[in-house]
C-alpha cells in the first residue's frame, strides 16, 4: 500500500470494482470516466490523421500518400475530431462529472439516459471507426453534395450512419444537463448564484438540442438520395445542392459553439480561482454566454458567401457573424478584468486559461477577417481558414478541455499530478501550436488552398515549420497522457480542495462519494466568493 | 385504491421534482423532434415554392378519402390518449388501461391505412428509387414530391409505431397497477409524445393531400 493511498472514505471509485460495476453504472461521475477514456481514445486517432497528413506536406511532391488517401486522411480527420472528441469533449466528461456537483444534486436526472448515452456514443464511434477501417470516407468532413452524394466512391453511407446515431448521444446528454439545472438545484441555489460553468454547460445543451436533429435529418437525406438514387440536393435530378449546405451549416455553425462555450465555462472558473478575486461582470458573462447561443445559430450563411447564395443575403449573414463578436469580446474583457489587480498564482490550469484566452482572441478575431465578404473571397478555402477554425477549436476548446482537466483532476481521482511537468507540457503544448497554425494563416493569405496533397515550392519552408509544430504539439498531448495516468497511483493526496476554490463541487471529499454530498448543501451567497490574502494552495 | 407508494428514483428530492423533471425533459425531446421534423418540411418548402404547379399536379394522385379518414382515426386516438391521462390522474385503472388500448387500436388503424396508401404508389409506379414512373413534362420535381411524401409519413409512422409501443408497455403497467392518482406522470409524459405525433400529421395532411383543394 502506497504511503498516498485514497483509503479513508468510501467514494465512487472504490464502491465496485469489476467491470459490471463500470459498464453498467448510472452513477455520472463514472459514466463521465467511460466518455473521458473514450474520447482521448479518439483524439489519438484523430490525431494520428493529422500526423500523416503534416508528414506528407513536408514536402511539395506527393511523396507519402497518393491524392486519394490524402483525401481520405483529411476527411477522417475532420470527422474523428470534431463528432468524436470535440462536441463531447467537455459536456460529456467534465460536465458529466460537474453539472450534478456544482448544483449540489445526486446525479443526473436521468441517469440510465446518461449510460445510455455513452453506450450511443460507442456504437457510433465502432460504426464510423469500421467504416475508416474497411476504406474510409473522402467527401471532406462537410459531405458536400452532389460529391457526397453522386461522384464519391467511398464509405459515405456506413459513416453517415455512424455520425446518425452519434447524434442522439449529444441529444440526450444535453437534455438531462437542462434538465437537471432546471429542476435540481439546491436550496438557495438561484440561477444567478450558479458558477459560470453550468452557465456554459445550459447554453450549450440549449445548441445541442436544437442543432443536432437538424443535422440528424440532413445526413439521413443525404443517405436516402444516395441509396435511392435520386435526387433530393441533386440539381440533374432536380435537387439544389445550396439546400444541403443550409441545412448542413445551420448545425455544424452553432456546432462550433458547442465546442468553445464549455470551454470559455472552464475558464471562467480557472481565472476567477488563481486571481483569487470574483469574477468581473458575473451577469454579462451569463448573458453573453447565451447571446453567443442564440445569435449563433443565425450565422450560417458566412460558410456559403462563394456558394452563390444572394449578395444580400451574404450581407445580412456577414453583419450577424460581426454581431457574435460583441459577446465574444464581453467575456475576454472580463477575464482580463477578473485578472486586474487580482493576487495571481501560476499553477497549471491557469496557464490554459491565459493560453486559451490569448489564442482564442487570435482565432476569434481571424473570424472578423472571414466573416467580411470581401476578404473572404479572397482566402476562401485557403489555410487561412484552417488557421483560424484551429485557433479555435484547438487553441480554444482543446486548451479549455485540457485545462479543466488539469483544475478538477484532483476531485475527479483524488490524485495531483506533478506540477512541474504540467507546466512544462502545458508551455510546450503552447508553443507547438503556434508553431503549427500560424504559419498557415500566412499560407493561407498568400493563396495555399486548402485539401490539397502537393503545393507549389515556394510554399515549402512555412509548411515544414507548420509540420515541425505539430510534432512539438504532439509530443505536447503525450506528456500529460503519460503523467496524468502515473498520477492515478503515485501522485500526492489531493485533498478535498487543492485549490481553496469556492463553489459546490470542493465543498465534498475528493474523490466524491456515490452520492456526491453527505447532506444537501444549502446554498447562501454569490459565486467566487474569493478573499485576495488566502493563496490557492496545491 | 388503497396505500401507494410512489416511487421516487434516488436522485430525486420527492416525487414533486420526479414529475417536473420528467415532464420538462419530454417538452425538450419534443423540441428536438420539431427541428428534426423542421429539417424535411424546410426542404418541402423550398422545392414546392420552385415547383408550385408540379407539386399540385402531382398531389392529385393522392387519396384524400383515405388521408382524411386517417386524419379522423388520429385525431380520435388523441381525444382517447387525453381520456387515458385523465382516468389515470384519478386513479381509474380499468378506463386508464380500456383508453391506452383504444388509443393504440387507432393507431394500428392509422398505420394499416396508411400502408394500404403505400401499396397503392407501389402499384402505381410512384416509389421513388424502385421502378419510378411519372407520365409528365416535370418528373424530375414530381419525384422531389413523392420522396419527401415517403420521408415525411415515414419518419411520422416511425414515431408513431414507436408511441404504440411505449402505450403498450403503460397498458401493461397500468393493468398491473403500477399508477395512481398519486403517480400518474408517465402516462401524462407518453401523451405529450403521442398528442406531438398527432399534432406532426396535422401538418402533414394539408401539406401533401390538399394542394390542389386550396389553389
Amino acid at each position: 500500500m502506497s504511503p498516498h493511498s485514497i483509503t479513508t472514505h468510501d467514494h465512487y471509485l472504490n464502491a465496485g470494482y469489476g467491470v459490471r460495476s463500470w459498464l453498467l453504472t448510472t452513477d455520472h461521475k463514472r459514466i463521465a470516466i467511460l466518455y473521458m477514456i473514450s474520447i482521448t481514445f479518439f483524439f489519438f486517432i484523430g490525431g494520428f490523421f493529422a500526423f500523416l497528413m503534416r508528414m506528407e506536406l513536408l514536402t511539395p511532391d506527393g511523396d507519402l500518400v497518393s491524392a486519394e488517401t490524402y483525401n481520405k486522411l483529411f476527411s477522417m480527420h475532420g470527422i474523428t475530431m470534431v463528432w468524436f472528441f470535440l462536441i463531447p469533449s467537455i459536456p460529456s466528461v467534465l460536465g458529466n462529472f460537474l453539472v450534478p456537483l456544482m448544483v449540489g444534486a445526486r446525479d443526473l436526472a436521468f441517469p440510465r439516459l446518461n449510460l445510455l448515452s455513452w453506450y450511443i456514443y460507442v456504437a457510433g464511434g465502432l460504426f464510423t471507426l469500421a467504416a475508416m477501417i474497411f476504406g474510409g470516407v473522402d467527401t471532406g468532413w462537410t459531405f458536400y453534395t452532389p460529391f457526397s452524394s453522386t461522384y464519391a466512391h467511398s464509405n459515405v453511407i456506413p459513416v453517415v450512419i455512424g455520425i446518425f446515431i452519434l447524434g442522439f448521444s449529444s441529444i440526450l446528454t444535453a437534455l438531462n444537463f437542462i434538465v437537471t439545472i432546471h429542476t435540481m438545484r439546491a436550496p438557495g441555489l438561484t440561477w444567478f448564484r450558479l458558477p459560470l460553468f453550468i452557465w456554459a454547460m445550459y447554453a450549450t445543451s440549449i445548441i445541442l438540442v436544437l442543432a443536432t436533429p437538424v443535422l440528424a435529418i440532413t445526413l439521413a437525406m443525404l443517405g436516402v438520395e444516395r441509396i435511392f438514387g435520386v435526387g433530393l440536393f441533386d440539381p440533374a435530378l432536380g435537387g439544389d445542392p445550396l439546400l444541403f449546405q443550409h441545412l448542413f451549416w445551420f448545425y455544424s455553425h452553432p456546432a462550433v459553439y458547442i465546442m468553445i462555450l464549455p470551454a470559455m465555462g472552464v475558464v471562467s472558473e480557472v481565472i476567477t480561482c488563481f486571481a483569487r478575486k470574483k469574477v468581473f461582470g458575473y451577469k454579462f458573462m451569463a448573458f453573453s454566454l447565451l447571446a453567443i447561443a442564440s445569435v449563433g445559430f443565425l450565422v450560417w450563411g458566412h460558410h456559403m458567401f462563394v456558394s452563390g447564395q444572394s449578395a444580400y443575403a451574404g450581407m445580412v449573414f456577414s453583419a450577424l457573424s460581426f454581431i457574435v463578436a460583441i459577446p465574444s469580446a464581453v467575456k475576454v474583457f472580463n477575464w482580463a478584468a477578473t485578472l486586474y489587480k487580482g493576487s495571481i498564482s501560476y499553477h497549471t490550469p491557469v496557464l490554459y486559461g491565459f493560453g486559451f484566452i490569448g489564442l482564442f482572441t487570435i482565432g476569434g478575431l481571424t473570424g472578423l477577417f472571414l466573416a467580411s465578404i470581401a476578404v473572404d473571397v479572397h482566402v476562401h478555402d485557403t489555410y487561412f481558414v484552417i488557421a483560424h477554425f484551429h485557433y479555435i477549436m484547438v487553441g480554444g476548446a482543446v486548451m479549455g478541455y485540457l485545462g479543466g482537466i488539469h483544475y478538477w483532476w484532483p476531485k475527479m481521482t483524488g490524485r495531483l499530478y506533478p506540477e512541474g511537468w504540467a507546466k512544462f507540457a502545458a508551455l510546450v503544448l503552447f508553443v507547438g501550436f503556434n508553431l503549427t497554425f500560424f504559419p498557415q494563416f500566412i499560407l493561407g493569405y498568400l493563396g495555399m488552398p486548402r485539401r490539397y496533397h502537393v503545393y507549389p515550392p515556394e510554399f515549402q519552408v512555412l509548411n515544414v515549420l507548420s509540420s515541425a509544430g505539430a510534432t512539438i504539439l504532439g509530443i505536447g498531448y503525450l506528456i500529460p497522457f503519460v503523467y496524468l495516468i502515473w498520477s492515478l497511483r503515485h501522485g500526492k493526496n489531493a485533498g478535498a480542495n487543492p485549490w481553496r476554490a469556492s463553489g459546490l463541487e470542493w465543498q465534498t471529499t475528493s474523490p466524491p462519494p456515490v452520492n456526491n454530498f453527505e447532506e444537501t448543501p444549502v446554498v447562501t451567497g454569490e459565486p467566487y466568493t474569493y478573499a485576495e490574502e488566502e493563496s490557492p494552495g496545491g | 385504491m388503497g396505500e401507494h407508494r410512489i416511487p421516487v428514483a434516488h436522485q430525486f428530492d420527492d416525487s414533486v421534482q420526479q414529475r417536473s423533471a420528467a415532464t420538462l425533459g419530454m417538452w425538450i425531446f419534443l423540441a428536438t423532434e420539431v427541428l428534426f421534423f423542421g429539417g424535411m418540411v424546410l426542404a418541402y418548402a423550398v422545392y414546392r415554392v420552385l415547383n408550385p404547379e408540379a407539386f399540385a399536379r402531382a398531389s392529385r394522385v393522392q387519396n384524400i378519402l383515405l388521408g382524411g379518414i386517417n386524419t379522423a382515426v388520429l385525431l380520435t386516438s388523441s381525444c382517447t390518449m387525453a381520456l387515458a391521462v385523465h382516468a389515470a390522474q384519478h386513479g381509474q385503472r380499468r378506463r386508464s388501461v380500456i383508453c391506452l388500448l383504444s388509443t393504440m387500436f387507432l393507431g394500428l388503424a392509422f398505420l394499416v391505412i396508411k400502408g394500404v396508401e403505400y401499396a397503392e404508389k407501389l402499384h402505381e409506379h410512384l416509389v421513388p428509387g424502385i421502378d419510378f414512373r411519372y407520365a409528365g413534362a416535370d418528373a424530375g420535381a414530381a419525384q422531389l414530391y413523392f420522396i419527401l411524401y415517403f420521408l415525411l409519413t415515414g419518419f411520422h409512422a416511425l414515431h408513431l409505431t414507436i408511441g404504440i409501443g411505449l402505450l403498450a408497455v403503460l397498458a401493461v403497467r397500468s393493468a398491473l397497477g403500477y399508477f395512481s392518482a398519486e403517480y400518474s406522470n408517465p402516462v401524462e409524459v407518453a401523451g405529450l409524445y403521442w398528442h406531438f405525433v398527432d399534432i406532426v400529421w396535422i401538418f402533414l395532411y394539408p401539406l401533401i393531400y390538399l394542394i390542389q383543394a386550396y389553389r
